[in-house]
C-alpha cells in the first residue's frame, strides 16, 4: 500500500512538471502571438522608425539580410533585442529585406549550422549570427558558401568571408564601475553576472577595476546566477532579485547587473532596498519597467545595434571587410548612459577616466 | 502476464497493459488525429494556413540533409528515452538522465582528450568512461533508495542540479579556450577517438553519426534483456507488484540498484553520438536537456523499443523542421505546442481506447451473466 502511494506521487510530480512546462510554453506562445497581433510585425522598437523610409529607400540596396538569434531571440530586452534594433534600423533606413530565425533551448551545433545553411540557400546575403554559440557553425557554413558574407557577434571565428563584431565590454564596465564607486556612500558595491562564462568575466573584471580605480579599498560582492550549461541565469528575474537582495542586505548600495533578462529582478531588489542599480547592454533607464527605472543610475551600453547596422550598411556599400572589428570605447561601441540625470554630478570625473582609457593611459583587464 | 497486471491508470499509461487487434491500431491513429486537429486550430487562430505550414515542414524535413539531421538527433533522444523507459518498467522514475549524460559526456570528453590510443581502443575507452560515469551517478540515487528509502524522483532531480554545479567546476578546471572565441571547452579528442560517420542517406551531403549503431544495439539489447532474461522478468514483475516479486524470491533492493545502474549507463551514452561524431569536445554549448526530452519520448513510445524509436524520430523531425517555420514567418514556438500536444494526445488516446476496452469487456461479461443459466451459477 505504501509503495503504491509512493508511485502515484512520483508519477504525479512527473506529470505536473511536464505539464507545467507545457502550459508555460503554451502561455508564452499565446502571449507572443498576442503581441505580434497587436503590434504589427516590425514596428516595435525601430529606433528612428520612419515608416515611409523603407518604401522610398533606393532600390539598389535590395539586400536580403538573414539574422540568426541566440537563445531568447527578439524580446529579451537585452542582447538579442539590441541586435534586433540594429536590424530594424537597417530595414527602415537602408530598405533591406530581413528575415530572422530563432534558436531553441538545448539545440545541437548541427541545428545551428542548419539554420545558417537555410538562410544561405534561401538567398540571404549577408547573414548575421548573434552570439558566440554560433562559433563552430558559422566557421563550417561560411566555408560552404564562399560568395556570401557572414558576420558573428561576440566571437572571433575565422574565415575569409566572416566579419567578427566584438566588443570591449570591460571598458564600458570600467566606466560604470567608476560611477558605482563614486555614487556609493557605504563604500560597498555588488556585481550580478548571469552565467559564469568567460564573456561575463569581462564585465566583472572591468567593473572591479573601475571601482577600485576610484576607491582602492571598496568592498565588492560578486555573484553568478547559474553555471553553464544552465543558461537560465540570463532569463530568470527571480534569481536576479534574490542575489541582489543578498548584496543590499550585506551593505552594498550600488549593484551592477550583467545578467540579461534576470536584470529586471536586480532592479526590483534595488527599488525595495532603496539602493541603486546599473543596467547593461541597452539604456535600461529607458527600456526597463517604468516602476523601477528610477533606481537605474546608468547603464553600460554595448551597442550591438550599431555593429549590426554598420555591418549591413557596409554590405550595401560593398565595403565589408572580413576579420575582427573591435567595438571599444574609442569606436563608440561601448559607453555609459546618462538618461535620468542621476550621474550628472560625477559625469566630469567619469569622462576623465573615459579619456584615459581611450588614450591608452589606462589598460582595463579583461579577466582572462 | 497481462491477466495479472492490475488495470490501473499508471499501468495503462506506461504501456504495461497491451491492446490487441484493432484497438492497438486505433490508439496511435486517434493520437495523431487529435494532435493534428489541435495544432491546426492553433495555426488557424494565429492566422497561418495549417495545411501549407505542415506541408512546408514535411517538405523541408524530408530533404536528404534534414533526414540525416533527424536521425542524428534522434539517436541521442532514443538513448535518453530508453534509459528512462528501463526505469519506468520497474516503477523507477529516473528523472536524472539529464545530469547523468551531461556529467558522463564531460568526463568522457576530458579523458578522451587527455590520452592517445589506437583507434578502436580510444573510442572504447571513451564509451566505457561515459557508461561508468552515468551508471555511478544514477547509482547514487539507486543506493539511496534501496538503503534509505529516498524517493528516486527527489534524489535524481537533486543530482541533476549537483551535476550542473560539479560539471561547471570541472569544466573550469579542465577547459581550454576555444581558439579566439568566448567559448571554452575540454581539450579536443584527437583523431583516433573520432567515430567515422556513415553515408546512410543517399544524396545527402552530410552523414549519419557512426554511433547511431549504438542506439540501435541498445534498443535490441533492451528488448532481449527485458523479455528474454530472468533479470528482465524480475524487473518487470517488481514493477507490477513489489510484494508479489518479494514473495517469489526477488531481491527488490538489489533490483533497484542494478536497474538504476543500467539506466544510468544507458544515459551515459546519450551524449556520445554528438561528442564522438561532431563536437569532439565538451564545451559551453554542448546540448543540454536531452534527459527531459527523453521522459516525454518514453511516454509517447509507451516504453517499448519500437514505439520509442518512432517517438524519437517524430520529436527530432519536429525539432529539425522548426527552422523552416521562422523562414515562413510562423513562430517556431508552434513546434513546442505540437510536441506538448502529441504527449497529451498519446496519453489521452490510449486511456480512451483502454476505457472503451474495459467497458466493452464489462458489457460482454454482463451479457454472459444475464444469460438464463448464468444467473443461478453466479448467485451460488
Amino acid at each position: 500500500m505504501r509503495r503504491k502511494l509512493d508511485v502515484t506521487e512520483g508519477e504525479f510530480t512527473l506529470l505536473r512538471n511536464r505539464f507545467g512546462r507545457l502550459i508555460a510554453g503554451t502561455a508564452a506562445s499565446a502571449m507572443l502571438f498576442a503581441v505580434a497581433a497587436c503590434g504589427g510585425d516590425d514596428t516595435e522598437a525601430a529606433p528612428s522608425g520612419a515608416p515611409a523610409a523603407s518604401s522610398s529607400a533606393p532600390a539598389a540596396a535590395s539586400a536580403k539580410v538573414g539574422l540568426a538569434y541566440d537563445i531568447g531571440g527578439r524580446g529579451d530586452q537585452s542582447f538579442n533585442d539590441s541586435a534586433a534594433a540594429g536590424l530594424d534600423k537597417a530595414k527602415a533606413e537602408l530598405g533591406v529585406e530581413v528575415n530572422e530565425l530563432e534558436a531553441a533551448n538545448g539545440e545541437t551545433d548541427a541545428q545551428k549550422e542548419e539554420r545558417l545553411r537555410l538562410l544561405a540557400t534561401g538567398g540571404f546575403n549577408p547573414i548575421i549570427a548573434v552570439g558566440f554559440a554560433y562559433s563552430g557553425a558559422i566557421t563550417k557554413v561560411a566555408k560552404e558558401f564562399p560568395e556570401i558574407k557572414f558576420a558573428i557577434v561576440d566571437d572571433a571565428a575565422e574565415g575569409a568571408n566572416i566579419s567578427n563584431l566584438v566588443f570591449a565590454e570591460e571598458q564600458g564596465s570600467f566606466l560604470v564601475g567608476v560611477a558605482a564607486a563614486l555614487k556609493s556612500t557605504k563604500n560597498s558595491v555588488g556585481f550580478v553576472g548571469g552565467v559564469d562564462v568567460p564573456l561575463i568575466h569581462k564585465f566583472e573584471a572591468g567593473f572591479e577595476a573601475g571601482a577600485k580605480a576610484v576607491k582602492p579599498d571598496i568592498k565588492l560582492q560578486k555573484k553568478y546566477l547559474t553555471q553553464p550549461p544552465d543558461f537560465s541565469g540570463f532569463g530568470d528575474p527571480a534569481k536576479g532579485k534574490t542575489a541582489a537582495e543578498g548584496m543590499f542586505d550585506a551593505g552594498a548600495d550600488v549593484v551592477y547587473q550583467a545578467a540579461g533578462g534576470s536584470g529586471a529582478g536586480v532592479f526590483e531588489a534595488a527599488k525595495a532596498a532603496g539602493g541603486m542599480a546599473i543596467g547593461v547592454d541597452s539604456d535600461q533607464a529607458k527600456t526597463a519597467d517604468p516602476t523601477v527605472a528610477d533606481v537605474i543610475i546608468t547603464s553600460m551600453l554595448k551597442k550591438v545595434d550599431v555593429a549590426v547596422f554598420d555591418f549591413i550598411k557596409n554590405f550595401t556599400a560593398n565595403t565589408v571587410k572580413p576579420g575582427i572589428t573591435v567595438y571599444d570605447l574609442k569606436a563608440g561601441g561601448v559607453d555609459y548612459s546618462i538618461t535620468g540625470g542621476k550621474i550628472d554630478d560625477i559625469k566630469a570625473q567619469i569622462d576623465e577616466f573615459k579619456n584615459k582609457v581611450i588614450s591608452g593611459e589606462i589598460t582595463v583587464p579583461t579577466g582572462a | 502476464m497481462s491477466p495479472q497486471t492490475p488495470d490501473t491508470f499508471v499501468n495503462r499509461l506506461l504501456g504495461r497493459i497491451k491492446l490487441n487487434g484493432l484497438m492497438a491500431l486505433a490508439a496511435p491513429v486517434l493520437a495523431i488525429l487529435f494532435a493534428g486537429v489541435i495544432t491546426s486550430v492553433v495555426l488557424i487562430l494565429t492566422d497561418h494556413p495549417p495545411v501549407d505550414t505542415l506541408l512546408a515542414m514535411v517538405e523541408y524535413g524530408s530533404t536528404p540533409r534534414s533526414l540525416v539531421g533527424i536521425i542524428n538527433l534522434a539517436s541521442a533522444y532514443y538513448l535518453s528515452a530508453m534509459a528512462v523507459a528501463l526505469g519506468f518498467r520497474m516503477n523507477l522514475f529516473n528523472i536524472g538522465v539529464d545530469g547523468q549524460y551531461r556529467l558522463a559526456a564531460l568526463i568522457a570528453a576530458a579523458v578522451g582528450g587527455a590520452v592517445t590510443l589506437p583507434k578502436p581502443l580510444h573510442i572504447g575507452l571513451i564509451l566505457i568512461v561515459a557508461v561508468a560515469v552515468g551508471a555511478a551517478w544514477a547509482g547514487i540515487a539507486g543506493v539511496l533508495k534501496a538503503r534509505r528509502g529516498v524517493s528516486e524522483v527527489i534524489s535524481t532531480i537533486m543530482l541533476n542540479t549537483i551535476a550542473t554545479g560539479l560539471g561547471a567546476w570541472l569544466l573550469a578546471q579542465w577547459a581550454v579556450p576555444v581558439a579566439g572565441s568566448n567559448n571554452i571547452g575540454t581539450n579536443p579528442i584527437p583523431e583516433s577517438g573520432h567515430v567515422p560517420s556513415i553515408p546512410l542517406i543517399p544524396g545527402a551531403p552530410n552523414e549519419v553519426f557512426g554511433l547511431f549503431v549504438v542506439a540501435v544495439l541498445v534498443g535490441i539489447g533492451f528488448h532481449v534483456l527485458l523479455n528474454r532474461t530472468r533479470f528482465g522478468f524480475n524487473l518487470r514483475s517488481t514493477g507490477l507488484s513489489e510484494p508479489a516479486a518479494v514473495a517469489s524470491g526477488v531481491d527488490v533492493k538489489k533490483m533497484v540498484i542494478v536497474a538504476m545502474l543500467i539506466s544510468g549507463g544507458m544515459a551515459g551514452l546519450v551524449g556520445m553520438p554528438q561528442l564522438l561524431g561532431s563536437s569532439y569536445s565538451y564545451s559551453l554549448d554542448f546540448p543540454p536537456g536531452f534527459g527531459f526530452t527523453g521522459i516525454a519520448i518514453a511516454l509517447i513510445g509507451r516504453n517499448n523499443p519500437i514505439g520509442v524509436a518512432f517517438g524519437a524520430l517524430l520529436w527530432s523531425f519536429l525539432d529539425v523542421s522548426q527552422n523552416i517555420l521562422s523562414l515562413e514567418k510562423v513562430s517556431p514556438e508552434i513546434v513546442t505546442i505540437m510536441q506538448g500536444v502529441i504527449v497529451l494526445a498519446v496519453v489521452i488516446a490510449y486511456e480512451l481506447v483502454h476505457r472503451y476496452r474495459i467497458a466493452a469487456e464489462q458489457r460482454r461479461v454482463s451479457r454472459e451473466l444475464s444469460a438464463p443459466v448464468g444467473m443461478e451459477g453466479a448467485a451460488a
